[in-house]
C-alpha cells in the first residue's frame, strides 16, 4: 500500500505493551467487479477502543462482516488471540468477538430479556434431552441465563424495560439492547456498527459513557461512526477507510489533522475527484451547514 | 376506540372495513338490543313448523327442540350483551365491545336462521310450513343487527386485565371446556346433515359475537393463566370419553382416527410452528414408521422374519424415520426455506413410488408394492392385548378405545416435548431464527443445527405414531401415504394456529371430523378446504388460536396489536 499507513508507529496513548486481541491481515472483499474491501489490515489490543471512520459506502461494514464471518473475505485472514478465525458467524461469536448492526437487527417480538437471553445461547449447553426432561441441569443453566440477561440489562440501563417487546422500544433503547445483547455473548471483542446513528445529543453522551464503561471493564471496542466530535472523545487510535482502503491510522489527532482525511471525506461526496481547491471549500462549506442543519432539527 | 380494536384483532371483517359511524351516544342500540334478543329468546318457545319431521320436531310450543334450544342461546347471549351495555352487568361491560358483538351475533343468528328456513322449505316442500315462531327469531336477529350497527360502545378498561377471584375462572373455564364437551357429544350423534350444519352455524354464530365483543381476549389471557388446570380437564375428559361410549365402535373408530390424525399434526406442528420449516411431505416420515411397525409386526405378509418387542419395534421406526429426516435435512436445511419445501415434496412422492414399487419385481422384495402388508396382527403390549375388549370398573373399553387410550398418551408426550422445548434455550433460538436469521446465525446461535433438531424430531414423533398406526390399521399400503395427507396435516396447524398446541388439536379435529360428518360433502371436500385456506389467510392468518408472538410476526407493522399484547403480555408477567 503507498499511503502512509500508521502501523506499529506506536502512537504515544495507544497502550501498545498490552496484547494484541484481534489481528486482520490483508483482509479483501469482492462482489463481481466491486473491491468494497481492499487489502484492510487492523490491530486491536486489551482495554483499546478504535474508531473506523470514512465516508459512506467506504466499506466499513463490509469489512465488519468480514471479521465477523457474515461475509467470507476474498483474501485475508483474521486472529484472535492468535488463533485464525474461520469465516463462520457462530465460531466468532464463541471465539470472543461479537457485534452490533448499523441497522438494528432485534428480534423485534421477543421480549428485551429474551432478546439478551439469545446472546447467551452460545455460552449455555443444556440440549433436547435437558430441555424435554427439565433436568436440574436444565433448571441451574436457565437460571443463571435469566439472571445474567437481567444483570446485563441493568448494566446498559434498561433494567426497567426487561418485559417490553424490542420493537415497542424507543431508538435508542434498541440500540443499547443490541450492545447488551452483543455483550452477553462474552465477548473479548466488541464491534459496534454506528451506535450512535439517529440518536440525540442526550442519547450520544450517554452511549458516549456506556462505551467507555464496557471498555473499563477490559474488554477492546472498535467503533464506526460518522459523529466526529464522538469518534475524537471516545477513540485511542482512528482507522479511515476510503473506497475500500486504508487512508491514514493514528491518533485522533494526526487523523483529524491530516488534509487527506478532509479532502476523502468530501470527495466522495458526489463520486468526483477533489483535485479542485475551490471546489472543496465549497464542498466543506455545503457539507458543514448541513451538518448544522441536521443537528439543530434534531436537538 | 372501537377502530383501535377492530384492527389490533386482526380480523378485518367487512365491517370493520366500512367507515366508522360517528360517535353517537351509547344508549341508542341498545333498547333495540333488547327487543331483538327478547324476541329471538322468545321464539325459541314458539312452533317454528307445521311439520313434526322436519329437524326433530319444531312444531311444539315451549318445549324446545335442539335447534330452538341453540336460538335460545343465542338470544340469551344477546341478552347478556345489552345488559353489560346498558344494565345490570354494566362492570362487565367496561371491558366489552358490546356493540360490535351484538351487530357479529346478530348477523350470525341471521345466517342460523336462514339456513333453517331453507331446511323447512328443503324438507317440508315450500316455505309455507313455516311458523311464526320462525319469521320471530329472524326479526329478531335482524332487529340484533340493527341495534349492533346503530350502537357504539367504547370499551373503558382493558379486557385482558379483568381478573376476577380465582375460582370462579376456573369455574368459567370448566363450564366452557364441559360445554364445548356436550355440544361435540351432541354433534356426534346427530345423524341429519342439515341439523349438523345447523348447529355449526349455531355455535360459529355465537363464537363471532364473542370474538366481536373481546371477549375472546379475555378468555385467552384467562386461559393462559390457569393453562395447567385447563390442560388437566382436558386430558380427564379426553380419557374418559372412551367410558362413555358404552362399548360401541361407532364414534371410537372416527375418535381414533381424529386422534391419529392430531398426534401427527402435532408433530408437524415442532417443525412448522416452532422452527419455521415449511414441510410438505410430512406424512411420508409417518409411513416410514408404519412400515417399520408392518415388516417387524410378525405378519405373514412381512418381508422380514423377525418380531422384536413392540417397544423396540417403536424405536426402530422412529430412528428410522428420524434418519430419513436427516438424510433429507442436512442438505437442505443449509440453503434458503423454499428449497426445503420444493424437496420435502419431492420426498414425500419418491416414498410413496419407492414403497410402491419396492415389490420383488422392480426392486428387493420389502414393501410388498401396491398390495402393501396386509393382517398386521394387534399390538400386544405386555401381555396386554389391544384387538380384544377389556373392563374398567365393569365398562367395556373396546379395540379402538385401547388404540385411542395409547395414542393419548402418544399425544400427551409430543405436547410435553412440545412445550418444554418451548420454553427452553432451545425454543428461544428457534424464535430467533423465525424472527431474524441471519441476526440469530451473528448472535452465535446454531441456526443448521437447531433446524435439523427440528426437521429430525418431527420426522421421529411421526414414526412413532406409525409404527402404531400400522396395527391401529392392520394393513399399510403405499397410497394411504399421498401428498393430499401431508397438505391436510399442514392444512390443519395453519388453521389451527402454528405454534399452539390447542389450535393445531382444534385444526385436526375440525378437518379430521367434519367430513366424517359430512359425507355429503364429501365431493366438494378438497374445494371448500382450499376456499376456508384462503379466506383464513386473507382475514386471520395466524389461524383460530393464534399465539402471541406468531400475531405479532403476521401483523408485522400493526403498532395497535403490539401495544395490546405488550399490556397484556406485562399484565401476565406482574400478577
Ligand atoms: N452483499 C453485497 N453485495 C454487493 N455489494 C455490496 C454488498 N455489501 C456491500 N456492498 C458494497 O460495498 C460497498 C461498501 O458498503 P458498506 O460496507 O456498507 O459501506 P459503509 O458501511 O462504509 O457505508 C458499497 O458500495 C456497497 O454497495
Ligand atoms: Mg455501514
Amino acid at each position: 500500500m503507498s499511503t502512509a499507513v500508521a502501523h506499529d508507529t506506536g502512537a504515544p496513548d495507544a497502550p501498545s505493551g498490552r496484547d494484541v486481541l484481534l489481528e486482520a491481515r490483508g483482509v479483501v472483499m469482492r462482489f463481481g467487479g466491486l473491491t468494497a474491501v481492499d487489502d484492510v489490515d487492523l490491530t486491536v489490543r486489551e482495554g483499546e477502543i478504535v474508531g473506523l471512520i470514512g465516508p459512506n459506502g467506504a466499506g466499513k461494514t463490509t469489512f465488519f462482516n468480514c471479521l465477523t464471518g457474515l461475509y467470507k473475505p476474498t483474501e485475508g485472514e483474521v486472529r484472535l488471540s492468535g488463533t485464525v478465525l474461520p469465516p463462520k458467524p457462530g465460531r466468532v461469536v464463541r471465539a470472543g468477538m461479537s457485534r452490533t448492526f448499523q441497522n438494528i437487527r432485534l428480534f423485534a417480538n421477543m421480549t428485551a430479556l429474551e432478546n439478551v437471553m439469545v446472546g447467551r445461547y452460545c455460552r449455555t449447553k443444556a440440549g433436547a434431552f435437558d430441555s424435554i426432561l427439565r433436568t436440574p441441569r436444565f433448571r441451574r443453566e436457565e437460571a443463571q441465563t435469566r439472571e445474567r440477561a437481567q444483570e446485563l440489562l441493568d448494566y446498559v440501563g434498561l433494567g426497567r424495560s426487561t418485559e417490553l417487546l424490542a420493537r415497542n422500544m424507543p431508538y435508542g433503547d434498541q440500540r443499547r439492547l443490541e450492545i447488551a445483547r452483543a455483550l452477553a455473548t462474552d465477548p473479548k471483542v466488541l464491534l459496534l456498527d454506528e451506535p450512535t446513528a439517529g440518536m440525540n445529543p442526550q442519547e450520544t453522551a450517554d452511549a458516549e459513557r456506556l462505551i467507555f464503561k464496557i471498555r473499563d471493564s477490559g474488554l477492546a471496542v472498535v467503533v464506526i461512526e460518522h459523529d466526529m466530535r464522538f469518534i475524537f472523545n471516545l477513540c485511542d487510535r482512528v482507522l479511515c477507510l476510503v473506497r475500500g482502503k486504508t487512508l491514514i491510522e493514528g491518533t485522533p489527532g494526526e487523523v483529524q489533522s491530516d488534509p487527506r482525511v478532509i479532502e476523502a471525506y468530501i470527495g466522495t461526496g458526489d463520486g468526483t475527484e477533489p483535485d479542485d481547491p475551490d471546489d472543496i471549500d465549497a464542498k466543506i462549506e455545503a457539507q458543514v451547514e448541513a451538518r448544522e442543519a441536521r443537528e439543530g432539527g434534531r436537538g | 376506540m372501537s377502530t383501535t380494536v377492530d384492527r389490533a384483532d386482526g380480523a378485518n371483517s367487512p365491517d370493520s372495513s366500512a367507515p366508522a359511524p360517528a360517535p353517537r351516544a351509547t344508549g341508542k342500540g341498545v333498547p333495540l338490543a333488547y327487543a331483538g334478543s327478547g324476541l329471538m329468546t322468545a321464539s325459541a318457545l314458539m312452533s317454528w313448523c307445521y311439520d313434526p319431521d322436519v329437524l326433530g320436531d319444531l312444531t311444539l310450543y315451549g318445549n324446545p327442540a335442539p335447534v330452538q334450544l341453540t336460538m335460545l342461546v343465542l338470544g340469551l347471549l344477546g341478552l347478556v350483551l345489552a345488559m353489560s351495555a346498558k344494565g345490570p352487568l354494566r362492570r362487565l361491560g367496561a371491558g366489552l365491545d358490546t356493540s360490535r358483538g351484538a351487530f357479529r351475533l346478530g348477523l350470525g343468528a341471521v345466517a342460523y336462521m336462514a339456513l333453517t328456513l331453507a331446511a323447512i322449505t328443503a324438507q317440508a316442500g315450500g316455505l309455507v310450513n313455516a311458523d311464526p315462531g320462525a319469521w320471530v327469531a329472524l326479526v329478531g336477529s335482524l332487529v340484533l343487527v340493527v341495534a349492533g350497527r346503530l350502537g357504539v360502545s367504547r370499551p373503558s378498561r382493558n379486557i385482558g386485565a379483568m381478573r376476577a377471584k380465582g375460582w370462579v375462572e376456573i369455574l368459567v373455564l370448566v363450564a366452557l371446556v364441559a360445554i364445548a364437551l356436550l355440544l361435540v357429544a351432541d354433534g356426534l350423534t346427530l345423524r341429519d346433515p342439515w341439523a349438523f350444519v345447523l348447529l355449526l352455524l349455531g355455535v360459529g354464530a355465537a363464537a363471532a359475537g364473542l370474538a366481536g365483543a373481546n371477549a375472546f381476549t379475555w378468555l385467552g389471557v384467562t386461559a393462559s393463566y390457569h393453562s395447567r388446570v385447563l390442560t388437566l380437564a382436558a386430558f380427564v375428559a379426553a380419557f374418559a370419553f372412551p367410558l362413555t361410549q358404552n362399548g360401541s365402535d361407532a364414534n371410537m373408530s372416527i375418535a381414533t382416527q381424529v386422534i391419529i390424525f392430531s398426534a401427527t399434526a402435532l408433530g408437524l406442528n415442532i417443525v412448522v410452528g416452532l422452527a419455521g420449516l415449511l414441510d410438505l411431505g410430512y406424512i411420508a416420515f409417518l409411513g416410514a414408521g408404519a412400515y417399520v411397525g408392518a415388516i417387524l409386526s410378525g405378519s405373514a405378509f412381512a418381508t422380514i422374519d423377525w418380531q422384536p418387542p413392540f417397544l423396540v419395534t417403536v424405536i426402530i421406526g422412529a430412528l428410522f424415520s428420524a434418519l430419513l429426516g436427516l438424510i433429507i435435512g442436512s442438505p437442505t436445511l443449509r440453503v434458503s426455506g423454499d428449497y426445503l419445501a420444493i424437496v420435502t415434496l419431492a420426498f414425500g412422492e419418491i416414498f410413496r413410488l419407492a414403497m410402491f414399487n419396492l415389490d420383488g419385481n422392480n426392486g428387493p422384495k420389502i414393501t410388498n408394492g401396491p398390495n402393501g402388508i396386509p393382517a398386521i396382527p394387534e399390538l400386544n403390549f405386555f401381555g396386554f392385548d389391544f384387538g380384544v375388549t377389556h373392563h374398567l370398573f365393569g365398562i367395556p373399553i373396546t379395540r379402538f378405545s385401547n388404540y385411542y387410550l395409547l395414542l393419548l398418551c402418544v399425544i400427551a408426550l409430543i405436547i410435553v416435548i412440545f412445550s418444554n422445548l418451548n420454553n427452553s434455550r432451545i425454543g428461544r433460538g428457534w424464535v430467533a431464527i423465525r424472527e431474524d436469521e441471519k441476526a440469530a446465525d451473528a448472535m452465535g446461535v446454531n441456526v443448521f443445527g437447531l433446524k435439523l433438531l427440528a426437521f429430525a424430531g418431527g420426522a421421529f414423533l411421526a414414526g412413532l405414531a406409525g409404527t402404531i398406526k400400522a396395527h391401529h390399521d392392520v394393513s399399510v399400503t403405499p397410497d394411504q401415504y399421498q401428498f393430499l395427507e401431508s397438505a391436510f396435516l399442514l392444512a390443519a396447524v395453519v388453521l389451527g394456529g402454528m405454534g399452539t398446541v390447542g389450535g393445531v388439536l382444534l385444526g385436526a379435529v375440525v378437518l379430521k371430523l367434519l367430513p366424517e360428518k359430512l359425507r355429503f360433502f364429501s365431493e366438494y371436500r378438497l374445494l371448500i378446504f382450499g376456499l376456508l385456506l384462503v379466506l383464513m389467510m386473507r382475514f386471520r392468518p395466524e389461524g383460530l388460536v393464534a399465539s402471541k408472538r406468531r400475531k405479532l410476526e403476521f401483523h408485522e407493522d400493526d403498532e395497535h396489536l403490539a401495544d395490546k399484547v405488550q399490556t397484556i403480555h406485562l399484565e401476565e408477567k406482574t400478577s
